[in-house]
């Protein structure tokens, strides 16, 4: 006898309220100051002027990539030894892994900084063998490195996830039955992983392409990215909020638009659940 | 293991209480001051919100006086003490809204478009008596013809720093062009703010400092653009670090701070090029809506102390416009050339004015054309993305509808 | 056999080396006599107390801790009615609601944080309500994306749980406030408090948004040490990654430590 008690949904009405006033309006006024302009008027300009930044959007996308892709390279293996390592020591390495998560984001961009300056200390061990002084910092490449370095955890975490439910058992059956180790690989692993694969490409990408504090702190400005355009605008060095809103909501459909193409590759029906 | 951990104690809270006593003696500075004036608030629990430039006041460090902690002991008002990195970024959090400043301290042609835009408090003299001591050729400048929204709080110009050791000895350093030398190609810093990198361009091409028309931004803009792929980064206070660690040749900034940065490392000399260079006065300001303004005022003319004055400058190494102050310094100071340059220099030296709302919008729309600069993209990129993402779509569509239709049978 | 577990091992190792290299290299400096972040000249503690004279970063420390404990306290009251709530809600209904939830999540904090921003300084200029940035709007923009975590941890647990349950101890008496309380608490507890360590956690470490709606009365530590890097760089920026370093390793030890003996007891 399932009774229905519908009076429970009213427990709820406090966050609905909360959620209103505080996620929905926000990105309505968003909205609104995009299309109009400083006296209040409606306009399109803001979001013609985006299109001169097609260079920066492009550029945040494709560093994005790389470092979420680099980032999936070297945390499947790793979650998979992880996952098939004997219990005790699952917990020791993930608790190695969790550990810098937990070091505040800045201090571990600036620890960066500090090894790759041509002064720093990887230049003078390179200096050591005569390898002449490598520009590292203030180059596209750190701002990747920083992104892989301060997003590999979450990317790590979702594959073991995953991977400790697929069970050894699985594995064996699939030798058993006479694969190879790369069929077991692709026929058995890598489809049970996916919503791993997917939740981890989720949690890099989408603070990899809005970043501005590692494109700041080792792009040296000249690598600006969507992030410093928009910070740029309204706490910057150029006062602008209408243009700011029009670069962030351009921001938003952009993430929107690939959360839906990845939900359109992971083929299960999961009720918006992202973790 | 008891007694190493008593040990260990003992010895952290020894070397914690070995903290210096304040070595800049606060009483005898406090003598030659109006106690009525300054104790006003003692006890009613106040306190100002001052935001400046970053490493622009004495904070304590290597024995000099820490003007805020004297400040607070002296009026009972607690300072809390914040700092933006440029004039842009002061005014974008002006407008922005939602923070409450007492004291600003912005640069001459910030004050003049702040007073424009009606953004500023008028002052009130009376509460600030330690004006008789500002020299009067700094007062009355065009951006606050009458001295009623400003005070200065230090002047300077902008030079050219560079590491003796990277520079080769014959190379000319008296020349902006330096900034653009192939030879120092990513080793070469520059200002991270439109009007400073901007002057220096148009200096350059031999326009005036403040730019006049559209033409002109324009041809600074290429010419910015050109060195782009020379510049190690668009620095501000960051330079420090760079400059004294050498991880760069050359870089422009502002004479005070070279001063500082020369001490600590002494490979590096200044040099004003001879296209000319920019002269500045930072003024100390009210913003509109401020809560505290009697305190602020208070905290101005606290500044304007002969020997508060004195001691902040020698410290952050700017020029003072406070005549008394300028007598309690050192002659060593006072004679430097690049903290206190010759007639000539200053006569070839330019203040900047604020422009037009058109040329700031054009100078703006420059600089982010500027930052977002990259030679690598070509428009082309665009649509073929957008084919490969409508591609990918499509394909990812047809390949579920096949597989439902597997499914069903 | 027994080479796969050597490259296995090694693998690991090397990743590990990536992860804690600059770590250990900041930690190894903050005990250095120069400023220098890469030459060493000699060993002093001088940097670790002038770090603790530092009334900025030590009021800015207690700001955080203070922001973080309200903050998540609160999102974890809220969020767990909400899941509740949202859990009874019909099919379309539950939809909606929990796809707007789940948008701070995707969303990148920039547009959040901008988004807050530009809320706050709507509701001081158009409705002539004086909101300063501070300590209120921090907590409210804290709340703000700490909830929907909550939520996301409640609701498995809800949905795992024998709704039967709160029926029967309707039926044995129990009012509905007793029977939650007695009843479904117990249930969702292990959702509640990962939901709560998880809000804590994000706001201990929160920058972006907190960046944008902070004033300059009241500052957070992720925003204290922003303001460091951007000028003549101290090591005692090195002595503070050091101790967070040494602290959170304590804490996620003695975490670890605690499960392993929970588990090895309920193991036989």
């Amino acid at each position: 006898m399932k009774r229905n008690h519908a009076e429970t949904v009213l427990t709820s009405i406090p966050y609905l309220i909360w959620m209103v006033v505080f996620t929905v309006i926000p990105l309505l006024l968003v909205t609104y100051f995009a299309f109009t302009d400083e006296t209040g008027a409606l306009t399109m300009a803001n979001l013609s002027a985006v299109r001169e930044y097609v260079a920066v959007i492009f550029r945040s996308i494709w560093l994005a990539f790389i470092a979420t892709v680099l980032c999936l390279l070297i945390a499947y293996p790793l979650a998979y030894i992880i996952s098939r390592a004997p219990q005790r020591r699952q917990r020791t390495y993930l608790l190695l892994v969790m550990l810098p998560m937990w070091i505040n984001f800045l201090l571990r961009t600036y620890a960066w900084m500090t090894l790759l300056e041509n002064t720093g200390i990887i230049n003078r061990l390179l200096g050591i063998f005569g390898i002449g002084p490598l520009a590292m910092i203030n180059t596209q490449g750190a701002v990747v490195l920083g992104m892989v370095y301060n997003y590999l955890p979450f990317m790590i975490l979702p594959l073991y996830s995953v991977m400790t439910k697929i069970e050894n058992g699985l594995i064996e059956a699939a030798q058993d039955l006479g694969a190879p180790r790369s069929t077991v690989f692709s026929s058995v692993v890598l489809p049970l992983s996916m919503p791993g694969v997917m939740t981890g490409i989720t949690m890099v990408f989408v603070p990899a392409v809005s970043t501005f504090i590692i494109s700041r702190m080792l792009g040296g400005g000249s690598n600006m990215m969507i992030g410093d355009l928009i910070e740029l605008q309204f706490l910057g060095n150029a006062y602008n909020p209408n243009l700011g809103a029009a670069i962030s909501l351009g921001l938003m459909i952009l993430i929107l638009f690939c959360m839906s193409m990845l939900n359109q590759l992971n083929e299960e029906d999961k009720e918006g659940m992202i973790i | 293991m008891k007694k190493i951990f008593a040990a260990a104690l003992a010895a952290a809270l020894a070397l914690l209480g070995s903290v210096s006593v304040l070595a800049f003696d606060h009483q005898a500075m406090f003598e030659g001051m109006d106690a009525d004036y300054y104790t006003r608030f003692q006890g009613q629990d106040i306190s100002i919100n001052v935001y400046n430039w970053g490493e622009y006041i004495s904070n304590g460090e290597d024995d000099s006086l820490d003007v805020n902690a004297a400040f607070e002991e002296l009026t009972g008002i607690k300072v809390n003490y914040t700092f933006y990195a440029t004039n842009e970024e002061l005014y974008a959090k002006l407008r922005a809204g939602g923070s409450n400043y007492d004291v600003i301290i912005p640069s001459d042609y910030m004050i003049g478009r702040m007073v424009k835009e009606d953004m500023l408090e008028p002052l009130n003299k009376e509460n600030i008596p330690n004006l008789q001591y500002i020299d009067p050729s700094l007062l009355g400048m065009p951006y606050d013809p009458d001295t009623a929204y400003s005070i200065p709080y230090t002047w300077g110009t902008v030079v050219l720093i560079y590491n003796t050791t990277l520079v080769s000895p014959d190379t000319d350093v008296e020349t902006w062009d330096l900034l653009w030398n192939e030879d120092y190609k990513g080793n070469i810093l520059m200002f991270n703010n439109p009007r400073d990198a901007y002057g220096i361009a148009l200096k350059k091409l031999g326009f005036p400092l403040n730019p006049e028309n559209q033409e002109q931004i324009d041809k600074a803009t290429a010419l910015l653009k050109e060195q782009k792929p020379l510049v190690q980064a668009y620095v501000m206070d960051e330079i420090f670090d760079k400059m004294a660690a050498g991880e760069a040749a050359v870089a422009p900034y502002y004479a005070g701070d070279a001063l500082t940065m020369i001490d600590d490392n002494p490979d590096l000399a200044a040099s004003f090029p001879r296209e000319g260079t920019n002269i500045f006065v930072d003024g100390m300001c009210i913003p509109k809506g401020a809560k505290q303004k009697e305190a602020a005022e208070m905290y101005i003319n606290f500044m304007c102390e002969p020997e508060v004055g004195a001691a902040n400058c020698e410290y952050i190494g700017y020029s003072t416009p406070n005549t008394a102050s300028l007598e309690l310094l050192d002659a060593e100071i006072t004679s430097n050339p690049t903290a206190y340059p010759s007639r000539e220099v200053i006569s070839n030296a330019t203040y900047f004015s604020a422009l037009s709302d058109d040329l700031n919008k054009a100078l703006d729309a420059g600089w982010k054309e500027l930052l977002a600069d990259d030679e690598s993209f070509t428009f082309w990129l665009v649509p073929a993305l957008l084919l490969v993402a409508v591609i990918a779509s499509v394909a990812v569509v047809v390949r579920k509808a096949r597989k439902k239709k597997r499914e069903s049978y | 056999m027994k080479k796969r577990s050597w490259v296995n091992t090694g693998y690991i190792g090397l990743v590990m080396a990536f992860l804690y290299a600059p770590i250990v290299v900041m930690a190894v400096f903050s005990f250095n006599e120069s400023k220098s972040r890469a030459l060493w000249t000699g060993f002093t503690l001088d940097w670790y107390k002038k770090l603790f004279t530092n009334e900025v970063i030590l009021s800015s420390l207690g700001h955080t801790l203070l922001i973080a404990i309200i903050s998540a306290v609160i999102a974890t009251v809220i969020g767990t009615l909400a899941a509740i709530g949202i859990n009874a809600m019909g099919r379309w209904m539950k939809s909606l609601v929990l796809n707007t939830t789940y948008m701070p999540i995707i969303n990148p904090e920039i547009v959040t944080g901008v988004s807050l921003m530009l809320l706050f300084v709507f509701i001081r200029d158009r409705m002539g309500i004086p909101l300063e940035m501070g300590f209120l709007t921090l907590i409210l923009a804290h709340i703000t994306f700490s909830i929907p975590y909550v939520i996301l941890n409640v609701i498995p647990k809800l949905r795992q749980m024998d709704k039967n349950i709160y029926d029967a101890a309707l039926d044995l008496g129990c009012n509905p406030a007793m029977a939650f309380l007695k009843v479904v608490i117990p249930e969702i507890m292990p959702g509640v408090i990962s939901g709560f360590l998880m809000a804590f956690t994000f706001s201990l470490d929160d920058f972006i948004i907190s960046y944008f709606v902070s004033g300059p009365t009241f500052s957070t530590l992720p925003i204290t040490i922003y303001a460091m890097t951007r000028k003549k760089v101290s090591p005692e920026i090195n002595a503070l990654s050091t101790i967070v370093f040494l602290v959170v390793l304590g804490v996620l030890t003695l975490s670890n430590y605690v499960e392993a003996k929970r588990e090895a007891k309920t193991s036989y």
